[in-house]
């Protein structure tokens, strides 16, 4: 399942160039972009399907409800922006127009969490998850890699209803073997066994995780690593059976903890087996302009700072 | 007509009676265009989704979503569903809720609307669908209110409407001048409406919103036209209870016992 060779790719590339495969075997996808189709990459699909791109301008709010128009009329839609656009800006759209109804709108959304870098807080939507895991009927998804991005992508167009898919600026190293790697919507990702402490993670942090896994190794700590990709509906089943086993969860994720991951998991805990759970994650704070290294390292999600935190909490009783 | 429109809105004021709740006044400035629309001008099967030319149908949103008791009794007088039906209006597992929803699952509703500024965009994405499966039978009209054109979204997608050439997007305005808090001209004016829409692109038709017969010899034209049309209906909040024209404070608000007695009165 895991990748053999660390190969450095583009999530957003891989979007468009998966669009374009999926627009060549399906007539019927229609996409949409609020102005920034170059950053997003649908530009892919505009240029190969120009008939079936529609750039609704600076105009999210428009953008969301036009692609509900054309989910009505049939057509599986893809809506593409950043996510701190496509989310906040037009919450109500997404809600009484897109969910309300179930529309087959697939929300792509480029430029989640801190690593949107130097254009700082106003464009590093660190809640988005948390508000599209609040809405009914909305389908969340954080894939881990590229090789998860072209599954989930294709994925979402073969399933009716509405989604929210975030992709990072950043380009990722690749977790998964192209070959024998096969997304799953129907349970969390065991990525890593161990005994010791449970790692939750998902998205650009994946790869951060596994790393840590390897330094916590070698100091005698087994980390058992969970990858959620689909964050809602939240599959429980896999983090109960790691909790059991381990006694302490630990979350990763490139948002907020208030509302994301983290928060699933603590809600999915407390039901079904209390256990202690430490959030990493940026905590109840805007972002800021810097490097996307360095912004990681600042919020705690590089895999040195994931280590030295698991090693902190190793203590808790 | 006149018959017809006096049974649809005394059923509008009974709903809301029944229910202690609703929207009269914007139901009674736009019903006469709404059963103009579904009488004369609009090709949608009774049979609703199993009617065999359901593909060919025009759509029909209604934007301001909380007139929609208005749209309820056209459908229901016309034969969507049994007319038995309407006083369930607002009531728990209802399939008439209190703002149109597609979800619950009623005959004749196309899209589920209740937050303003969301209907014209529903109407272009509609649109460009048709136009993808070159569909040229279906016309997507769109009835919006004039307060509601306050919401910054309706210009966004007034501007795209043009932007992607639509020929087959028949925008109709419900111009009753009034919303909760007063009159729209002091709340935030629209004025004037009419150049606004013509800078837009759109061919404008300004109309009496409670003539008959202009009401259906302007949607035919502009059914009929290949240019973006938008129609400004000019209409009464509150029209045909003498004591609910022109009152804002009707906006949402039921009638009492006395108060529909009194109106039935004056319709029947």
């Amino acid at each position: 399942m895991l990748a053999k060779n660390i190969e450095v790719k583009s999530p957003r590339n891989v979007y468009g160039e998966t669009l374009c495969e999926l627009g060549a075997k399906n007539p019927n996808i229609v996409v949409l972009d609020a102005d920034l189709s170059c950053s997003t990459q649908t530009c892919k699909f505009a240029k190969q399907f120009p008939e079936r791109f529609f750039n609704c301008g600076i105009a999210e709010q428009d953008m969301m409800t036009t692609a509900a128009g054309l989910a009505y009329g049939g057509k599986t839609v893809f809506a593409s922006t950043f996510a701190m656009f496509a989310t906040a800006r037009c919450l109500d759209q997404i809600r009484n127009t897109i969910c309300y109804s179930k529309l087959n709108v697939k929300i792509v959304a480029t430029h989640g969490g801190i690593t949107v870098g130097e254009d700082g807080a106003s464009h590093q939507a660190l809640e988005d998850i948390s508000y599209m895991r609040s809405i009914p009927d909305m389908r969340v998804l954080v894939p881990g890699d590229c090789e998860e991005v072209k599954q989930v992508i294709e994925y979402a167009a073969n399933t009716p209803g509405p989604m929210y898919i975030r992709i990072p600026r950043t380009n990722l190293k690749s977790v998964f073997n192209p070959e024998t790697y096969k997304f799953n919507q129907t349970a969390g990702v065991k990525v890593k066994d161990g005994d010791d402490i449970t790692i939750v993670t998902n998205g650009e942090t994946l790869y951060e995780v596994v790393e840590a896994a390897k330094k916590l190794s070698e100091v005698g700590i087994e980390a058992e690593i969970l990858h959620y990709p689909v964050v809602k509906p939240f599959r429980h089943i896999a983090l109960k059976q790691s909790a059991k086993k381990t006694g302490k969860v630990v979350v990763v994720e490139n948002h907020s903890i208030i509302g994301g991951l983290g928060s699933a998991v603590c809600e999915a805990l407390c039901q079904y087996y209390p256990t202690k759970v430490y959030r990493i994650g940026t905590k109840d704070t805007f972002g800021q302009s810097g490097e996307q290294r360095q912004l990681m390292e600042f919020y705690g999600l590089t895999d040195k700072k994931i280590y030295e935190k698991i090693i902190e909490f190793m203590d808790v009783k | 007509m006149k018959t017809f429109t006096n049974a649809l809105r005394c059923d509008i004021l009974k709903m809301i009676h029944n229910a202690k709740s609703g929207h009269p006044g914007g139901a009674l400035s736009c019903v006469d265009i709404l059963a103009v629309l579904y009488k004369k001008i609009l090709n949608v099967p009774v049979e609703w989704d199993k009617d065999i030319n359901f593909d060919k149908r025009d759509r029909f949103i209604l934007s301001k979503g909380h007139a929609s008791t208005a749209l309820y009794t056209v459908l229901a007088h016309l034969g969507f569903f049994p007319t038995n039906m309407l006083m369930s209006f607002r009531m728990l597992g209802s399939k008439l809720q209190g703002h149109p929803s597609s979800r619950a699952g009623l005959a004749g509703i196309e899209v589920s609307t209740g937050s303003l500024g969301q209907g014209l965009s529903i109407g272009i994405g509609m649109a460009l669908a048709l136009r993808l499966d070159k569909n040229k039978d279906s016309k997507v009209f769109v009835l919006m209110g004039d307060g509601e054109m306050q919401e910054g979204s309706v210009w966004e997608a007034l501007m795209n409407a043009k932007n992607q050439n639509l020929d087959n997007l028949i925008v109709i305005v419900d111009k009753n001048n009034l919303q909760i808090d007063g009159a729209t001209c002091e709340v935030k004016s629209l004025e004037p409406l009419d150049e606004k829409l013509k800078a837009f692109g759109f061919e404008v038709y300004s109309i009496d919103g409670h003539n008959y017969d202009e009401i259906e010899a302007t949607l035919k034209e502009a059914k009929a036209s290949n240019k973006l049309c938008a129609i400004i209906a000019n209409t009464i909040k509150g029209k045909g209870v003498s004591f609910m024209e022109n009152a804002a404070g009707w906006h949402g608000k039921a009638p009492n016992d006395e108060q529909l007695a009194k109106a039935l009165e004056e319709l029947c």
